[in-house]
């Protein structure tokens, strides 16, 4: 437990904007300049825009979430860090399981607040916001669950983050269809599935990523 | 407990190259062995394999007792003060005797210093201290000695020998020969 815990601050530091890896910052400032650039692009129809404006968070949500792919695992997996935990009886799936929360930590309370503001430039209905919101809070775990995932398939493929988006896009689709179904059916069903579908990957991905980097160790 | 290694009709294949094979020891508590053979011979390969990080083509190893493996790559952060760094691996292991090993490998004038600022001997001390955050019985050394001036190749031979004499055991691959501390020789060529 203590050992989880010193694990966790140590990836958050790292993770976190203004970390050495500071995978948060760069995908929380595309979310916003696409954001912005949307009711540009739409043209001045502002029924449009409300309307339109839940479902391009969602995109946006999901396209920033490739960013920091190749970095969440892969430096950690080539100076030996996972070699030495294990040696100290921290399992893989420990390491995984942290390295999810503290990525989830990293961007997921940054990116709900960024929503909020890009919210009103979209000219969202408070209704629409807040499903939204409650949307990306339930689907974010999920995403930090398939990163993680990804990201430690990627690790040992060694290729660039072009692959990254490509594995980890179709497998988001689930959450985006239940977490952005919940704009157009208030009743709170397509959160529980959003929710339901975060849930499978985030027990997942503790298992499959440690396998990924237990395949590439074992050369 | 014993500290105790042994390795069994070892074998390692790395692509479609057998490295070595019918690889056998066995080492008690105190002993060290010397792992020699040219580049590419299997010696971080064997390494590995005792150390549980990469599973053997063929045979077995067995192991009595904790494992730290000391190899050419750094896994201190970079970005922080060398104190620090060192610091989160002794909390890790619950170990409090940070200062001491500071002091052991004299590393004091550099602990205020980034990680990433030192140089290549500098470096090799400092995973040394790291190693001896983990208090571990089996120290699985590779290169130990590469970049290191007289003195502080000293410094780490004694440590080598102390770690020895409180009960450890120790495999060393490397180049370079060990004045101070008796080793076995294992030659990796023989089992090619």
């Amino acid at each position: 437990m203590r050992s989880a815990f010193l694990l966790l601050k140590r990836d958050l530091v790292q993770l976190s904007p203004g970390g050495a890896q500071g995978t948060a910052t760069l995908p929380l400032l595309l979310f916003l300049t696409i954001a912005i650039l949307y009711p540009f692009a739409l043209g001045p129809d502002a029924g449009l825009l409300s309307q339109t404006g839940g479902a391009i968070m969602w995109t946006a949500a999901l396209v920033v979430s490739v960013l920091p792919l190749d970095r969440l695992i892969r430096r950690d997996q080539e100076i030996g860090w996972f070699d030495q935990l294990l040696l100290r009886g921290i399992s893989e799936e420990l390491a995984m399981a942290v390295r999810m929360t503290a990525h989830w930590l990293s961007f997921a309370p940054l990116l709900l607040l960024a929503a909020t503001a890009v919210g009103a430039l979209l000219d969202l209905s408070p209704d629409a916001l807040r499903s939204t919101l409650l949307g990306l809070l339930v689907g974010t775990p999920g995403l930090a669950a398939l990163s993680i995932i990804v990201a430690a398939i990627m690790a040992g493929v060694g290729r660039g983050a072009a692959l990254g988006g490509v594995l980890f896009l179709p497998m988001a689709v689930p959450i985006v269809i239940f977490g952005a179904g919940a704009l157009a059916e208030p009743d709170g069903q397509g959160l529980v599935y959003a929710a339901a579908v975060s849930l499978i990957f985030v027990a997942v991905a503790p298992f499959a990523s440690a396998a990924a980097v237990r395949a590439v160790r074992d050369f | 407990m014993q500290a105790a290694l042994s390795a069994t009709d070892l074998a390692c294949r790395r692509g479609e190259r057998l490295l070595f094979r019918r690889l056998g020891f066995t080492l008690r508590a105190g002993e060290a062995m010397h792992l020699i053979g040219p580049n590419g011979a299997g010696k971080t390969s064997l390494l590995r394999l005792l150390a549980g990080l990469a599973t053997p083509f063929a045979g077995s190893v067995q192991r009595s007792g904790t494992i730290g493996l000391l190899d050419d790559r750094l896994t201190l952060e970079q970005d922080q003060v060398l104190r620090n760094a060192l610091a989160f691996w002794f909390d890790l292991s619950g170990s409090c005797n940070l200062d001491q090993v500071i002091e052991a490998f004299d590393l004091a004038q550099l602990q205020d210093i980034p990680v990433r600022y030192l140089s290549t001997g500098q470096r090799k001390r400092a995973a040394f201290a790291q190693l001896s955050s983990q208090g571990s019985d089996i120290w699985l050394l590779d290169e130990p000695l590469s970049g290191l001036d007289g003195d502080n190749r000293d410094r780490i031979e004694h440590a080598i020998g102390q770690h020895l004499s409180d009960g450890g055991l120790c495999i060393v691959a490397s180049h370079q020969a060990f004045a101070r501390v008796p080793m076995t020789a294992l030659a990796l060529p023989d089992f090619a």
